[in-house]
């Protein structure tokens, strides 16, 4: 499990690298809010290109986070979610405040 | 039905083995030729089970969780069991949404999803003993 950030304009972008479980969502936790408390971070984009297994752990993270940018009065979106992730968020009824986007590029526009 | 094959592995009820029991799972149903979207299935609900039995059944405290694996012609019975805390209602438990840890920022979605993966998912519980929940999933015989 690895997380990488990145900054388009207010717009902080993690990609997560890995097998988002239990075991992981401590570090990607602490990981995720060092960054978002950084000044000019106001939307959240989990690109998810490259998460090989998620289970219900990561609905909790998401969600965590989720809450945390809502007080910075901020968005959230998630971007290249394969089949099994995608049956697991919908379950969730995440989707309804988390919106799934096909690519960075429309999340960005979307959030903006 | 008979089982044609079983494995039993036991391990200490830390976060790490949480993949460790994914694998084995997946690997021993492999036997089975099943597709890549029925592997998937398999993994997150024993994920699912397995997380539960470290987190809820012993609370992070050391103990053992054990993985019992039948494999029949066409399917699969996994039973996770934990000599943990137990679950006093089980039917609430299952109830989507229902979490006892809303402060570890669990959703309460793990048996939602193990019975949406699985095609059964039958609870065992005792107060003060531990739970069991098996796992039971046939695969589409393909490429026979
Ligand atoms: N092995 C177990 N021992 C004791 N209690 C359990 C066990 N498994 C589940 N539970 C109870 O059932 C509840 C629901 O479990 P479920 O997996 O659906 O949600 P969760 O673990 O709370 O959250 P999530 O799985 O979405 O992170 C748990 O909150 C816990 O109270
Ligand atoms: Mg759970």
């Amino acid at each position: 499990m690895q997380v990488k950030f990145s900054n388009k304009g207010t717009t902080l972008i993690v990609k997560v690298f890995g097998e988002l479980d239990h075991h992981s969502t401590e570090y990607i936790k602490q990981k995720i809010d060092g960054e978002l408390i950084k000044s000019r971070t106001k939307n959240l984009v989990f690109d998810f290109s490259n998460v090989t297994f998620m289970d219900s752990s990561g609905i909790g993270v998401i969600m965590g986070r989720f809450k945390n940018i809502q007080k910075l009065n901020g968005k959230a979106a998630i971007v290249n979610v394969n089949g099994q992730v995608k049956r697991i968020l919908e379950m969730s009824g995440i989707l309804k405040l988390i919106p799934v986007y096909d690519n960075l590029e429309i999340a960005i526009n979307n959030l903006m | 039905m008979e089982p044609i094959n079983e494995v039993k592995v036991e391990f200490l009820a830390k976060s790490s083995n949480e993949a460790f029991a994914r694998v084995v799972a997946a690997a021993f149903v492999s036997q089975l030729d099943p597709t890549l979207e029925e592997l998937a299935d398999v993994k997150t609900a024993v994920s699912e089970a397995v997380t539960n039995a470290i987190i809820h059944g012993y609370e992070n405290k050391p103990g053992y969780v054990k993985m019992i694996c039948l494999l029949y012609d066409n399917a699969v019975e996994i039973s996770v069991i934990d000599e943990g805390k137990g679950i006093e209602d089980i039917e609430l438990a299952r109830q989507p949404l229902y979490t006892s840890k809303p402060e570890m920022e669990r959703s309460g979605m793990g048996f939602t999803v193990m019975e949406s993966f699985m095609d059964r998912v039958e609870v065992f519980s005792e107060v003060g003993k531990g739970t069991t929940v098996k796992l039971f999933k046939a695969f589409k015989q393909h490429g026979k």
